[in-house]
């Protein structure tokens, strides 16, 4: 009723760590993908097993990835690599540091472990309809990550990013000899390159709906709540639509 | 209406150019240059991690029903630029013979026989092109630490350097090794592949076989092992033709 009259309440959403984990992953991330993907024109092919080149069976062949998406733009798996190998210390410097630390000040239990009631398909079902309406929490509501939320970013802390380093890892002849077991852990070498992709993939769809999400919620707010941890409580619009039906 | 579209078109120009500025940038930072060097710094970070990591652990050796029924035969496939090559591989390599100099002791010529006649090593390992693929065969020759023990290195021999019979681009193949690898029970040279001599196309009459490295340090056609204190002064000066060419790393663990 009277909420049009109180002004935006502002509140401290994200700490410091998470900011910072942020925008070191869009650089790496970024970098990592367009490396890897200059990298992966060396050979498109991916193959499972412990073997795969070109007279054995590919499961995926696609063509060349054109040069604006990749580094560098002209082919040179060689350079790629300084790129790949330089800032794969960066992401994996950052993701161990904050997954240690997310442990210690409780933020993967209290903001990313879904609880349980969460998990139930009635639950699941209804904040899939909820995201597909376009209907947001507003409120204090707004303040805590909701499943789909919780899903997709603890998909990412604890899924995607760790699995496409140790599939990296698992592709090292020098890794592997000194972990026997790490290739194994996905099946073979190329099995680990080809999960290694499929991360890739699976953090380029995230990407895709993190973006669209943000921009839907308001990016001006969004952006800023991850520059500075200040964000704006989104108002109720319960009186609006209520016009509207 | 039009203002929308203009302003959106405005948007996606300054998205674009900001792109191509960036991936020029991108491009402009591979090349030579500080940023590079701090690059390939942090990259060399693995050398050091894989080395503390791997101490003197063996590559994985698999079974003989996990061999690629087709193992792939890349970058050169003959050593006929090399006329000595070419006219030992005439013979069959009867009367060739892989010379040991440089920081030794003793210099060695050694038969493909007196090769034959060392004790021998076969593994069964993978090989891991740069490029991604990976093909598993069987190879069989004496251990280079066996050679080294014979030639007896001097103290101040730091690196051991593969001369190869092939040109690449119109220049020599070479490869490098430290002592450390160099005497790692999986490095051999292997005459013999997949139980049968060693093809053309897969570096008759030796190849190198490094196995906790990438494909480019298995350097085919080998002619001589030279021991040397650096590696500067040799060629590019960076240990070998890719790592010479094209900037490849010369730890190739990764």
């Amino acid at each position: 009723m009277n909420e049009a009259a109180d002004p935006p309440k502002m509140v401290k959403r994200h700490r410091l760590s998470t900011r910072l984990w942020h925008w070191i992953n869009v650089i790496s991330v970024a970098i990592m993908l367009m490396s890897g993907l200059m990298i992966f024109n060396a050979h498109p092919r991916l193959y499972w097993g412990q073997y795969g080149a070109n007279p054995d069976k590919a499961w995926l062949e696609l063509p060349d990835f054109p040069g604006w998406i990749t580094i560098p733009s002209y082919y040179s798996p060689a350079d790629a690599r300084v790129w790949h190998l330089a800032f794969a210390w960066v992401l994996g410097t950052a993701i161990a540091a904050y997954l240690v630390w997310s442990l210690v000040n409780g933020h993967l239990k209290r903001d990313l472990l879904p609880k349980l009631v969460e998990l139930s398909p009635k639950h699941l079902w209804q904040d899939i309809k909820d995201h597909a309406a376009l209907r947001f929490p507003t409120g204090e509501a707004a303040l805590a990550y909701n499943i789909l939320q919780k899903l997709a970013y603890g998909g990412v802390l604890v899924v995607l990013l760790p699995g496409i380093i140790l599939t990296g890892l698992a592709m090292s002849p020098g890794v592997d000899a000194a972990w026997h077991w790490l290739p194994e852990m996905f099946g073979g070498r190329q099995s680990a390159r080809s999960i290694h992709f499929l991360c890739a993939a699976g953090l380029v769809a995230f990407f895709v709906i993190h973006i669209a999400m943000v921009v839907l919620a308001g990016p001006i707010n969004e952006v800023r709540s991850m520059i500075t941890g200040w964000y704006r409580l989104p108002q109720p619009k319960a009186e609006r639509s209520k016009d509207h039906d | 209406m039009t203002d929308l579209l203009s302003r959106r078109r405005l948007l996606s120009a300054g998205a674009l150019s900001a792109g191509s500025l960036l991936l020029a940038g991108c491009d402009k930072l591979s090349k030579a240059g500080a940023f590079r060097d701090a690059m390939e710094g942090v990259g060399n970070l693995h050398f050091g991690a894989q080395r503390a990591l791997m101490g003197d652990a063996l590559a994985r050796e698999f079974s003989e029903a996990d061999m690629s029924p087709n193992f792939r035969a890349n970058g050169s496939r003959t050593g006929a630029a090399n006329a000595d090559w070419a006219s030992h591989a005439a013979s069959n390599f009867a009367q060739w013979k892989l010379k040991v100099d440089g920081l030794v002791l003793r210099p060695l010529d050694l038969s493909l026989d007196a090769l034959k006649a060392l004790p021998q090593r076969t593994q069964i390992t993978r090989h891991d092109c740069v490029e991604g693929w990976s093909a598993i065969g069987k190879w069989q020759g004496p251990q280079l630490s066996s050679l080294l023990g014979m030639a007896s290195l001097l103290p101040s021999a730091r690196f051991l350097v593969f001369h190869c019979a092939d040109l690449y681009e119109g220049k020599p193949y070479y490869e490098s090794l430290d002592l450390i690898e160099a005497h790692h029970a999986q490095t051999i040279l292997a005459w013999q592949m997949n139980g049968q001599n060693l093809s053309v196309d897969h570096g008759a009459p030796i190849r190198l076989r490094s196995e906790r490295q990438l494909g480019y340090k298995q350097a085919k056609y080998v002619m001589r092992i030279e021991a040397r204190s650096t590696l500067a002064g040799l060629y590019g000066g960076k240990g070998g033709f890719w790592e010479d060419s094209r900037g490849y790393q010369w730890w190739a663990g990764i």
